[in-house]
């Protein structure tokens, strides 16, 4: 009955879906007979109680449901018998939607800066997007399908992806590319009525915002995944399905900066409508990629052709549809305000710029397999490719990052760059000189981005020199705290891929091995038994020898010695091995261990174990500076909408209420 | 005026156009069904000559003098930052577990990168070659990695297999090699 209960609510909600379109084109017509807000809250409504419905069979372990069996085991822990519930592409798909859908209800109840028109063609384009998903999710993934006879025990999950990662991963995701849907759609509905402005900037911006904290967190978070969950001890591996999350990350960046120049200056307004097309269009390239298994990745997902054709086609409709429009109606768009090449808006373009090379950068070494195949050979193509030409534009944009906050809008006559430049250029040079003494060796690229980190960490503080702290808006505090992470990741990057110290060994139990300034023995192997898996599990004790760089080193680095539990675990169900990695973090590194198969018997007859160990210097600053750079995103998003702003008025209101002549009217 | 009009219009439907080619690229991609090979000219043609250094420690360097004495083998195009190669991985194991002698041509690879990769996917390989600057994988004409030739015993390349070798294609290539071997 609850299969049912939920297939009727996404039936509905279709049908509102439709006359949401129905209504909003009659509104737009000026013949309005429903108010469209209500459609879209009672849409929102729906999907969400229908993904509810799911997450509970998927709790109750319903054998009967078709996806429940394909996809979930009775004997699994709760926590992932309900992240089961979108680890699969019907519920995913589900849950997809019912972030749309509450979205969608988001801007109907909230949105009240833009004018009633284009808000009711907002709510049009919002509208056609969930009815395509909605075919989509009917059609050819319906998540309640029932099981002919029901199964008596379903066929689990993949164990990888039996990890708290892939309950949170997704969604983060999902919320990314849906808050990128709304501005598509603010896009949509702004080039229908021509009502392009700071005020159509101003309600955009937001789910810009949001949307871009998402997928910062989302591929942070996924990045994190990889590397300890695959074994390989790697942190990006330019697969497909990163460089589809990564895609619409680079849009949405470039769009969160132009689209704050529409908003403050009213400039590069086809620009940012362009983009906001772009970033949407990225994301759903992206989930087309991943679902219609037109490339080969590492990250499996079940792949149909009709369900990839399904997608194309609603991709073809949504980007042909918006670009046409696009292609009609910028030749009577207004041209925004114009400015000096040396100004706030001036750096803004050229960050524009280079990461819409970037974002052509990724999206040709993606698609150039397919590409290449269209021509008759196949191909691989792997960091030799994507490392240098990304990183070839990453580090001028790294250092535009750092210049650009501190020009006025409009025209700057260059005294403050004048001013920080000697610092920028000092710093580097410093960092190359002690580098080049200090690490003979060391590639070009790294080097330059490691120079350029410690010189953007000091520069990305400069916009609130001679301001008054206290005072100083929340975004200003945003932008500083992300342009500061995006120093710590890239130290983190520049720090790990050239420092890193490995070891590959077969180890006897109570021998002991050394990777970087670390001693390893192996004390003992032992097995394990999980709820539903089994596994060797290796002691390792691990102590830090040699001096330490740090002249405080942490409780972590000092005297005793470190346990670290690496487990080769074997899942019944379905039969797959996986490496459990063991991992131990100082303040300037992680030390990294798997537990590899029996490598046969040393000289005495002892059984020996291979091992594999990493020294990864700073490498969790990658994610650290992912974090702040998510949080630099949050601060801003908070100083937009304002919980503040919102305070301050309720506290207008009340005060109003107390004193309505004022609190010192006589 | 109306000059820089009709130039900003035709820009306008720039990315329309660009996007309905990556379109037309889609379709074909979901409609290119399952026969992905591609005769090459390179069958029955010797291999071009070349040395190549070793690229691991264990296992000795390749050159294309060795492949003719007179047993007929697979020559594997392979690198370690090679996604799809992990996938081929396995069934390159079974062949050697069948018997079957394996080269390797490890391209644009790095020694600590290709160790790492050796260790986690196994090392099928009886001679391993480094292409650091992909020069053999150009002569040859291979587009990619993964690439395997099948070459008989006087140096002769029988076959060329674009992309990895599927575990249903393993007793075929079993077969092929067995049918050089007479």
């Amino acid at each position: 009955m609850i299969a049912e209960i939920g297939h009727a609510c996404l039936w509905i909600a279709l049908a509102l879906a439709l006359l949401q379109i129905i209504a909003g084109v009659a509104e737009l017509r000026g013949r309005a007979f429903v108010p469209v807000r209500p459609l879209a809250v009672a849409q929102g409504l729906l999907t969400l109680i229908a993904f509810g419905l799911l997450i509970w069979l998927f709790a109750r372990s319903d054998m009967s449901v078709e996806l429940v069996a394909r996809n979930s085991h009775s004997a699994k822990p709760m926590l992932y018998k309900i992240s089961g519930a979108w680890g699969n592409h019907e519920g995913s798909m589900l849950l997809w939607l019912s972030i749309l859908g509450v979205a969608g209800a988001g801007v109907a109840l909230f949105e009240r800066r833009l004018n009633a028109r284009t808000l009711a063609a907002t709510l049009v384009a919002q509208a056609s997007l969930a009815l395509g998903f909605f075919a989509f999710l009917l059609f050819v993934s319906n998540p309640f399908a029932r099981l002919g006879p029901a199964a008596a025990e379903g066929q689990g999950l993949n164990p990888l992806l039996q990890d708290p990662g892939l309950a949170f991963h997704p969604p983060t995701l999902y919320f990314g590319y849906v808050g990128l849907s709304v501005a598509f759609s603010f896009a949509v509905g702004a080039l229908i009525t021509g009502d392009i402005g700071p005020a159509f900037a101003r309600a955009m911006r937001p789910w810009v915002l949001g949307s871009w904290i998402f997928l910062t967190l989302g591929i942070t978070a996924g990045s994190y995944w990889a590397y300890y969950e695959l074994g390989w001890g790697g942190w990006w591996f330019w697969d497909p399905v990163e460089n589809a999350s990564l895609m619409p990350w680079l849009a949405a960046t470039a769009l969160l900066h132009s689209v704050s120049v529409t908003a403050t200056r009213d400039g590069l307004r086809a620009w940012t409508v362009m983009l906001a097309v772009v970033a949407f269009s990225m994301s759903m390239v992206g989930t087309f990629i991943v679902r219609s298994g037109l490339l080969t990745s590492v990250h499996a997902f079940a792949v149909d052709p009709t369900r990839g054709s399904f997608i194309l086609a609603l991709l073809s409709l949504y980007i042909g549809g918006a670009l046409t429009l696009f292609g009609l109606r910028v030749g009577s768009m207004a041209e925004g305000k114009r400015f000096a090449l040396l100004s706030r808006e001036g750096a803004l373009v050229v960050n524009n710029l280079l990461l819409s090379v970037i974002l052509v950068v990724v999206l040709v070494g993606t698609l150039s397999p397919i590409v290449a195949e269209a021509f008759g050979s196949q191909i691989s193509v792997g960091p030799p490719y994507f490392n240098p030409w990304a990183g070839m534009f990453a580090l001028p944009l790294v250092a535009v990052m750092a210049v650009g906050p501190l020009l006025r809008w409009r025209k700057d006559d260059g005294g403050r760059v004048r001013r920080w430049a000697p610092v920028l250029l000092a710093v580097m040079a410093l960092a190359i000189v002690a580098l080049a003494l200090l690490a003979p060796g060391m590639r070009l690229l790294p080097m330059l981005g490691l120079a350029l980190s410690v010189a953007v960490g000091v520069l990305s503080v400069a916009p609130l020199f001679g301001r008054n702290l206290r005072r100083a808006p929340l975004p200003v505090y945003g932008m500083v705290v992300a342009h500061f992470g995006i120093a710590v990741a890239l130290a983190g990057m520049a720090t790990e891929s050239s420092f890193i110290k490995e070891r590959l060994i077969a180890v006897a139990v109570g021998e002991a091995t050394s990777v970087g300034d670390w001693r390893v023995t192996l004390s003992d192997v032992k097995p394990v038994v999980g709820p539903n898996w089994t596994a060797l599990e290796g002691v390792l004790l691990v102590q830090r020898g040699g001096a330490s760089l740090w002249p405080f080193p942490l409780a972590s680095e000092r005297g005793e010695p470190h346990i670290m539990r690496p487990q080769a675990r074997a899942f019944t169900q379905p039969p797959t091995e996986t490496n459990e990695a063991a991992l131990l973090t100082t303040w300037d590194g992680q030390l990294y261990a798997v537990m590899g198969q029996s490598a046969g018997e040393d000289a005495n007859g002892n059984a020996r174990w291979q091992l594999r160990l990493w020294w990864k210097p700073l490498v969790w600053w990658i994610w650290a500076g992912g974090g702040l750079i998510a949080l630099g995103g949050l601060l801003a998003l908070i100083g937009r909408i304002g919980p503040l702003r919102l305070f301050k008025r309720w506290r207008g209101a009340r005060e109003q209420r107390k004193y309505p002549h004022g609190r010192y009217a006589a | 005026m109306s000059k820089p009009h009709s130039r900003a219009r035709w820009i306008a439907w720039a990315p329309l156009a660009f996007v309905a080619m990556l379109g037309l690229l889609f379709v074909w991609g979901l409609n290119r069904g399952g026969d992905r090979l591609i005769a090459s000219h390179w069958i029955d043609q010797p291999m071009p000559t070349f040395v190549l250094p070793a690229a691991s420690a264990s296992r000795p360097g390749l050159s294309s003098a060795a492949l003719a004495d007179g047993r007929p083998r697979i020559v594997n195009v392979f690198a370690s930052w090679c996604i799809p190669c992990r996938v081929e991985a396995p069934q390159l194991a079974e062949l050697r577990a069948r018997g079957v002698i394996i080269e390797g041509i490890a391209i644009r690879d790095r020694a600590a990168d290709l160790e790492r990769y050796l260790a986690e996917n196994g090392n099928p390989y009886a001679s391993i070659g480094a292409d650091a600057r992909g020069q053999v994988q150009i002569a040859l004409g291979s587009s990619g990695v993964p690439e395997s030739f099948l070459v008989d015993g006087r140096g002769i390349i029988r076959e060329q297999i674009q992309g990895i070798i599927a575990a249903e294609d393993v007793p075929g290539v079993i077969a092929k090699l067995e049918a050089m071997q007479r």
